[in-house]
């Protein structure tokens, strides 16, 4: 039997990061921006088909980034984890940080455990009662857990679409004005893209039970 | 099992793709009782009664009475026996009421579950098909006498029109073209929707016929609670039409109410 060669535990992790972050690199990112009813996710999306944001749950949303079959898994166990807690419990018992939790635990295992890590990042959020109560996380291939405030984005661009959206953002604006911030950062971007069409959705709380609403294209015209 | 917070996600292959349902089974969280050799007699669990649904010209009106009973005793006054089903269907109950309002949380919980993972609503026929067989799959328990039995409408968003379905005691479905009752008082009521009945009525109208059938039902059987004008508890009603599910607000079928008893009395 032969011996393996020795890799150091750090070079191993390391060429997965990479391997993970080339991989979310290919695609394009989402932004998540609150405002005065609630919060909002978009990004640049031509297919209308194959979509990266989601309802999970009645104040709860989700969106991915990076491989579509491995979100996609992520978004169907999500959206199971919920309705099961909510049906076994009751519906104010399903909340976003214990789901953010339960992504965190399962990237976590998978970047450590599995042949191959997830290619993926994820956001979850939830509109509160105010804004205050709101709450966006997001969860990197590794499993680590951010906790953002106001602004967030997802992708292999995250870091330039939070600066950019950062320098305009003021709290409790209209949702027209957040939709104009949230397109102008990803135009912003160098990538050779210009709008090929855009997915967006809220979670909003004027909305009554169901607060998530896809935005129609007039909208995001 | 039980659910923590510490639990993953259920991505292990073999959880079925879009039923809410195969879930709570697969995860052991699904209500199994073996009832052989036991018989439901000496069980005299709160029932429900009247409940109707019938065509008007924009979509269906459903409405249901708020009585349960157990045995000859009144278990409840304020009973809801009409639910959204969904954003464009209704369900009513009639039977044993725990069972069936159980039933409901988890038809309606399936319907969202669906909605959310394939992007889109199942269309109403299979949505009766599933309520259908969930109420196949209580036969075990209607042999012990704990029998449930549902009504169904919504608005059928391909064929723009409402349409309405009743079920038996086996999971057969029926689609009815006019109007269709179930519970103590349903023969009441049905007797009464036969003569009042119009296709083209105006939401108004409907509501008004809705409660005074069930007037009429609560007449003739005593399990059929009527409006209580006294303690301000009135029937359930509601529409399904191209806008949507709507709860009839209760002053609305207050008037409604009063009118029907006063002609009535």
């Amino acid at each position: 039997m032969s011996i393996p060669f020795y890799v150091p535990p750090e070079q191993l992790m390391k060429d997965r990061a990479e391997y993970a972050r080339k991989g979310i690199a290919r695609g394009k990112s989402i932004v998540g921006v609150e405002y005065a009813d609630g919060i909002l996710m978009l990004g640049e999306n031509p297919s209308g088909a194959l979509q990266k944001i989601s309802e999970v749950y009645d104040r709860i949303a989700f969106a991915g980034v990076g491989k579509y079959t491995e979100f996609e898994q992520l978004r169907v166990g999500g959206i199971r984890r919920a309705d099961l807690t909510g049906y076994t419990y009751s519906r104010s018992d399903v909340t976003a940080k214990s789901l953010a939790n339960a992504y965190a635990q399962t990237l976590g295992h998978v970047f450590t455990q599995e042949v191959k890590p997830f290619e993926v990042e994820v956001m979850v959020v939830e509109v509160g009662a105010t804004t205050a109560d709101n709450h966006i996380f997001r969860i990197t291939y590794d499993g680590v857990l951010y906790d953002d405030n106001g602004v967030s984005a997802i992708g292999g661009s995250a870091e330039e679409l939070v600066a950019h959206l950062r320098a305009a953002f003021t709290p409790e604006a209209a949702l027209t004005t957040a939709i104009g911030w949230a397109k102008a950062a990803c135009l912003s971007l160098d990538d050779g893209s210009g709008g090929a069409g855009w997915e967006a959705a809220v979670v909003d709380r004027t909305l009554g039970r169901r607060t998530f609403r896809r935005l129609t294209p007039d909208e995001l015209a | 099992m039980t659910l923590g917070p510490g639990d993953g996600l259920p991505l292990e292959a073999g959880t079925p793709a879009s039923s809410f349902t195969e879930l709570l089974r697969s995860r052991g969280i699904a209500l199994r009782w073996d009832l052989a050799g036991h018989s439901g007699d000496g069980l005299e669990p709160p029932e429900g009664t009247t409940v109707l649904a019938f065509r008007y010209a924009e979509g269906v009106v459903m409405a249901g009475d708020r009585r349960a009973v157990a045995g000859n005793i009144i278990a409840h006054r304020n009973v809801q026996k009409v639910f959204p089903a969904d954003a464009y269907s209704a369900v009513a109950i009639s039977g044993t009421a725990g069972i069936a309002i159980e039933l409901v949380k988890l038809f309606q919980t399936e319907l969202e579950h669906y909605e959310k993972l394939e992007g889109r609503r199942l269309s109403l026929s299979g949505k009766a098909n599933h309520l259908a067989a969930m109420v196949r799959r209580q036969m075990p328990m209607a042999f012990q006498g704990l029998v449930v039995i549902p009504l169904f409408c919504g608005f059928d968003e391909e064929a723009g029109e409402g349409r309405l379905y009743s079920f038996d005691v086996v999971g057969g479905s029926y689609e009815e073209t006019d109007y269709a009752t179930t519970g103590s008082g349903g023969r009441d009521a049905r007797l009464f929707l036969r003569t009042h009945f119009s296709e083209a009525m105006d939401a108004g109208s409907a509501i008004d016929l809705a409660v005074s059938a069930l007037v009429a039902a609560a007449e003739e059987d005593t399990a059929t609670g009527g409006p209580d004008l006294r303690r301000d508890i009135y029937p359930n009603v509601v529409t399904v039409s191209a806008a949507g599910f709507r709860a009839i607000d209760g002053d609305r079928v207050a008037t409604a109410a009063r009118a029907a008893m006063g002609s009535d009395s």
